[in-house]
């Protein structure tokens, strides 16, 4: 928390560098006052870092129209397991030299190595946006968010609660002007502070003591579970409240996964957080992570046990 | 002749027998005269015969191939089309060339997931045709689009001109199937976003065949904008071009291509595909906008605008569909319109920051004059990624070594202004040696521990991408820092510039 700090932003490259302590919060302000964004939406939590930003490789509302944390990840400084000072990726957008260890981090839980300071593209605020509201039951909504996802529609986030859908338009004054003329729906006003609040996740559907994140195709229909809280990134991710024993079991017949996201200790030393692994990937998993940290002291049995 | 490796010595009457007792005979090359066009990729300066082509026709075939080389140890180079500009589908002299050209379906097309299933021999062109119905295409578009594979995309992560807004192949892939050397299938990634573990499909996609050999790709379908519109502007100065590329991404712009040409490169395009450019400018930018109709409106009126502050004397907005091909023609025509102005051309692929592309130019113009070579410049400005193509005669002694050298100033000199040796293309076996430069041995060590992790035996492409230490001590000359060498706890030796050199001399006789 103290290693922090904004190392290097130029604006017109794209690209901010910064401490792993630095505050998301603190990144953000800075490229405010550009007119610039992390477009991968990371929530804030209370003062939430870059390092750990990166580490667990949370994505936020807008992920479906820019992309994943680990998209946006430019390069990485690390500390492995023996204590050495790497550099991968760098502050170009285009590099392909040598194996993609940057974005390897992303997500990787602290499991591989220390992450010192990130490089991370960043992109121009939109110019205009606007939020619609639909009335739709779920599969309705689901229906409806795969038939606009095929379109060139300026959609950049959508979140359905309890038979509400909210769908965010970004872009262009006029594009999203005339895709709010087409799709109709209700104009939502105070819409961002709606959108913080799935961001940062202090929307009631993200209450429960238990809560289950499913990845799921987009089009993928629902599973048979009770307990649906909200929907989002198109339709590809779904919250659910509850002890669902066939959880995981749902998802993968749907061709998708389910994390265990929030639940009491007890619950969460009987089952990992995370679908496991077929053996030939645990297999190399675990390869991997030995080539960052040979004995196994980086947070150890961290995303898998065996890690 | 090539040095006898001590690595690998394969017995290739003994491979032969394994092969044909697992490929139908159409699916195996073993002599001379059908070995031949497989010995270099678009890299045509690097060239080498393997001792056997398999051309598999499924994945069992595939696994079969890998499972049999293991066994007797024989190193595997994979291959999609051929049109790699790095080097990085060369063959092994004691190898194998596992051909993916012959796993050419597309297996599925969702229209309503947007995602398209594809065996690795399918055409990058391919998808976008098979999605086209939907009103869906795959964005990624290297200039080759027309004849290289998604299994050849992956491996080196191709680009295009639509990557600044749409991004390189990494972005656009779901999930892969893979081969491991020792012949074990594994998928990773999904259809479904954050699968879990490690994000592998970050570490496979561009790492050159060293990793395993991908036999499916899903990749994700975009819905085509319903307007796309270039505007091409000139300028009378090379930096005023350079600095309006940076003014366009300061002003909160990011278009869904930008280009650059030098005037070398407008006069050789022109007499070729007549796409309409101004000859007289020291340089044009093609600037693309799509999306609706509103939207490109109003981004192509705030681009003008800032080309028009940024000095350009000349627009041209493209008034129809037809048009803004043709603009578009004459980039993507851009390698071959070189190779008719010259004998031989050497294409570079170094990224810099964009504010530097105005510096790298003035570099560019001096190197021309020390290696007594022509270079034209087509960048793909949005990101920062140049293509000099350095001409030369391959037939006048001494040329292709000055092509090589000015290449590698221009790839170190990338590095120094804090860019990256390739953007696109790959490290391959061409930019091996800028790798020392460009990385510390830790950092080398890691790749190779890498690679250990999934090819123990590295039998996967032996020799490209991640140079050893050895390579780097020996090019370590690069590396004299205040009188100390990088690497001084290797002794010298030159066991593989000799070869390299062997090997020059052999395509320059191919030639």
């Amino acid at each position: 928390m103290h290693y922090r700090g904004v190392v290097a932003y130029e604006p017109s490259e794209l690209y901010i560098t910064a401490k792993c302590g630095t505050p998301i919060s603190e990144i953000e302000a800075v490229l405010a006052e550009k007119g610039q964004m992390l477009a991968f939406e990371p929530p804030r939590f209370s003062g939430a870092t870059l390092g750990g930003c990166v580490a667990a490789g949370l994505s936020g509302p807008r992920r479906q129209q820019a992309g994943a944390v680990r998209d946006f990840v430019l390069g990485v400084k690390l500390i492995d397991g023996t204590g050495q000072v790497l550099d991968f990726g760098g502050q170009v957008m285009k590099n392909v030299a040598g194996y993609d260890v940057s974005r390897l981090i992303a997500g990787s839980m602290g499991t591989l190595g220390l992450i010192a300071e990130v490089t991370l593209k960043v992109l121009p605020q939109p110019v205009a946006e606007q939020t619609l509201c639909f009335a739709l039951d779920e599969s309705a909504a689901i229906a409806r968010l795969n038939q606009w996802g095929g379109q060139p529609l300026p959609i950049s986030a959508a979140f359905w609660h309890d038979g509400q859908l909210w769908l965010r338009l970004s872009g262009a004054r006029a594009a999203v002007e005339a895709a709010s003329r087409k799709l109709g729906g209700s104009v939502t006003v105070n819409a961002e502070k709606h959108w913080n609040s799935v961001r940062e996740q202090t929307h009631p559907a993200f209450a429960a003591p238990v809560l289950w994140r499913l990845a799921l195709p987009s089009c993928a229909p629902s599973p048979k579970l009770d307990g649906l809280q909200a929907i989002e990134w198109g339709g590809a991710l779904r919250w659910y409240d509850g002890n669902l024993e066939s959880a995981r079991d749902e998802a993968t017949r749907l061709g998708g996964h389910a994390v265990l996201y929030r639940a009491p200790e007890s619950q969460r030393c009987r089952e990992g957080a995370f679908a496991p692994l077929p053996p030939a990937l645990l297999a190399l998993h675990q390869r991997l992570k030995k080539t960052f940290d040979p004995k196994g002291i980086l947070n150890p049995g961290r995303i898998y046990a065996e890690f | 002749m090539t040095l006898p490796d001590p690595l690998f010595s394969t017995n290739k009457a003994a491979l032969a027998a394994r092969l044909k007792a697992i490929l139908p005979a159409h699916c195996l090359l073993l002599d001379e005269e059908d070995l031949r066009p497989y010995e270099c990729d678009g890299l045509t300066a690097y060239r080498e015969l393997p001792m056997a082509v398999c051309l598999p026709e499924n994945e069992a075939q595939v696994v079969d191939v890998l499972r049999t080389c293991h066994h007797l140890g024989v190193p595997v180079v994979a291959r999609g089309a051929g049109t790699g500009l790095s080097g990085g589908a060369m063959p092994h002299a004691h190898g194998v060339v596992l051909s993916l050209a012959r796993l050419n379906n597309v297996l599925r097309v969702d229209r309503v997931a947007r995602l398209a299933v594809v065996q690795p021999g399918v055409r990058n062109l391919a998808v976008s045709e098979a999605a086209a119905p939907f009103g869906l295409y795959y964005a990624p578009d290297p200039s080759s689009q027309i004849a290289c594979t998604l299994g050849g995309n992956v491996a080196e992560n191709s680009g295009g001109v639509h990557c600044l807004k749409y991004g390189l192949t990494v972005p656009n892939v779901l999930r892969l199937r893979v081969v491991s050397i020792e012949g074990e299938i594994f998928e990773i990634g999904s259809e479904a976003p954050d699968a879990p573990g490690y994000d592998l499909l970050a570490l496979l996609i561009g790492s050159e065949g060293m990793l395993g050999v991908v036999t499916e790709v899903t990749v994700k379908l975009v819905p085509k904008p319903e307007l796309a519109q270039v505007v091409m502007a000139s300028f009378a100065d090379v930096s005023q071009a350079g600095d309006a590329v940076a003014a366009i991404i300061a002003a909160g712009i990011i278009p869904a291509g930008l280009e650059m040409m030098d005037k070398a490169a407008t006069a050789a395009v022109e007499p070729y595909v007549n796409a309409g450019y101004d000859l007289s400018a020291a340089a044009i930018l093609l600037c693309e906008s799509d999306g609706t109709q509103e939207e490109v409106a109003e981004e192509i009126s705030r681009v003008t605008a800032v080309l028009i502050a940024a000095g350009a004397n000349g627009i041209k907005v493209s008034q129809s569909e037809a048009e803004r091909v043709r603009f578009w023609a004459g980039r993507k025509a851009a390698f071959p319109a070189i190779g008719r102005i010259t004998p031989d051309y050497y294409c570079m692929d170094g990224t810099i920051p964009r504010r530097r592309l105005a510096e790298m130019l003035a570099a560019i113009t001096v190197m021309e004059s020390k290696y007594r070579l022509r270079c034209a410049n087509v960048f793909h400005a949005g990101d920062g990624n140049l293509h000099p193509l350095i001409m030369y005669d391959a037939s006048k002694s001494g040329e292709w070594e000055r092509a090589e050298a000015f290449g590698a100033e221009i790839l170190e000199l990338s590095v120094a202004l804090g860019g990256s040796i390739t953007g696109e293309h790959g490290v391959g076996i061409e930019k091996i040696n800028q790798m020392c430069v460009q990385y510390k041995t830790p950092e080398l060590e890691t790749f190779h521990r890498i690679k250990a992790a999934f090819d123990e035996t590295g039998l996967l492409n032996p020799g490209k991408a991640v140079p050893s230490l050895h390579r780097c001590a020996e090019y370590g000359r690069m590396h004299v820092h205040g009188g100390e060498t990088k690497f001084p706890e290797l002794e010298r030796f030159d066991a593989l510039s000799r070869r390299c050199r062997l090997r020059t001399k052999r395509a320059l006789h191919h030639c």
